[in-house]
């Protein structure tokens, strides 16, 4: 019908950038349904707990170490770094606030579910993805065993449940770290940094709200993992391609909820 | 591995996982220190409460013995009421002074009992009769600089009839001190 060269490449290139936006949006779409069937069939995870435990052990058990390590090295940098700037002022007592409100508030649950992300959710994608590759999910859907209340659901709730303890465990040993070096090593008074955060640090509106950061991300996280590997083409280069995409993704939405929530709890 | 063990792990690491939240909520928050035992609340009335807050501490004597229940405009007499509530522990004379002190130089504000000498003490839901408001550092200054103003006028209608050397920074000096700008 048209013949003109550049009106082709013009149409071709609208089509490439439908398909891609049609593409997004169902995507968008069948992670909603997954996360709306999880939640459907999530019964038997409770019922039959050994399942989710099982996960539990694998997704937060196995992140113990690269969680406190980390957190250890966070809290330590932040005092160090605090200590450089505050000393200009002559408040250096203030450190024990600026490390724990950080860390609190922030670091905790974001740092937390970045590497969360690396460690666990790119298990549970390759492992999802390889099920499926190999047609252990057809397999149990032939025996009447429903994959998503069997595989999937565990695994979403045991990301739920690890993700909060995970990130009070950071906060708690990036406020040792911090101690650590503010204390023994620089010499702030003692007293002063531990009275000071207690002074600052309010219950209800920072450890509370960082809780529940911590379980936003929790469900971002595992959901975003679990989908990518559900959904991942039964190739080799699919399942590298979705572990790839489950880290990307994680992170970016991790940082973007960051700031919504952040902005609604200083709101309210 | 089998389930035993699986078990173990993950008790260990939920309860590691408590553990930390109470140690945040105990060591790190206010959690503690924001709870008072029994308390008896006492009313008191500010012209200007400045920057107060609901939470703030109610100190005498530098220790705390209280905190701020609530802050709330009164739109008869125009003025801020705002709610302590005192640990029973402590009595104050019905005549103490309730008076609003920044910690530090912009730090917080608080509330400063000073015990006065009356017989009887405060009861709940008494009223504390003298207050005195925050200190707002903008009206501070223009009462400074209005008072400064006023003072180089007079100084300027002095000395040009009678141009006395010695008498003028003595008269100068006098009214910087006798009448505080604040």
């Amino acid at each position: 019908m048209i013949k003109s060269k550049p009106l082709i490449s013009i149409i071709k290139t609208l089509q490439g950038i439908g398909h891609r936006m049609v593409e997004r949006i169902w995507r968008l779409g069948a992670g909603a349904r997954l996360f709306f069937l999880t939640i459907v069939y999530s019964a038997e995870s409770f019922k039959r707990f050994h399942l989710t435990m099982r996960e539990i052990y694998s997704t937060g058990v196995m992140s113990l170490l690269i969680i406190i390590v980390s957190a250890f090295f966070v809290g330590m940098v932040l005092a160090l770094q605090g200590y450089n700037t505050l000393q200009k002022y002559g408040s250096s007592e203030a450190i024990g606030v600026l490390v724990s409100l950080a860390l609190v508030r922030e670091l905790g649950p974001v740092v937390t579910a970045l590497l969360f992300a690396g460690r666990a959710g790119t298990a549970i994608t390759a492992e999802i993805g390889l099920m499926k590759t190999t047609e252990q999910l057809s397999a149990m859907e032939m025996m009447a065993v429903n994959p998503i209340a069997r595989v999937v659901a565990p695994r979403f709730w045991a990301g739920v449940i690890s993700m909060p303890i995970l990130a009070a465990l950071f906060s708690m040993v990036g406020i040792l770290g911090g101690y650590i070096v503010a204390v023994p090593l620089i010499g702030v008074d003692e007293g002063a940094f531990w009275s000071q955060m207690q002074a600052n640090v309010d219950f209800q509106s920072d450890i509370v709200n960082g809780v529940i950061k911590s379980l936003v991300f929790g469900v971002a996280c595992t959901m975003i993992a679990l989908f990518e590997g559900f959904d991942a083409p039964p190739t080799a280069e699919g399942v590298s391609r979705a572990t790839t995409r489950t880290v990307v993704i994680s992170s970016l939405t991790v940082l973007g909820l960051d700031f919504v929530l952040t902005s609604f709890m200083l709101v309210i | 591995m089998d389930r035993t063990k699986i078990d173990l792990w993950v008790g260990i690491f939920v309860a590691l996982g408590v553990a930390a939240l109470l140690g945040l909520a105990m060591k790190v928050g206010n959690l503690t220190s924001g709870k008072i035992g029994e308390t008896y609340s006492v009313t008191a009335a500010f012209e200007n409460v400045g920057s107060l807050k609901p939470h703030a501490p109610v100190k005498s004597a530098g220790v705390a013995v209280g905190r701020v229940d609530s802050i709330v405009f009164d739109s008869k007499t125009y003025e801020a009421v705002v709610t302590i509530k005192i640990d029973k522990r402590y009595s104050f004379p019905k005549d103490t002074f309730a008076n609003i002190y920044t910690a530090g130089l912009l730090g917080e504000q608080y509330i400063g009992l000073e015990a006065g000498g009356d017989e009887d003490v405060l009861k709940n839901n008494d009223k504390i009769a003298k207050t005195q408001d925050a200190v707002v550092l903008e009206k501070m200054i223009s009462q400074f600089l209005f008072s400064k103003a006023s003072e180089t006028d007079k100084d300027a209608k002095q000395s040009a009839p009678a141009s006395e050397p010695e008498v003028k920074p003595a008269a100068a000096k006098s009214t910087e001190l006798g009448d505080a700008p604040f």
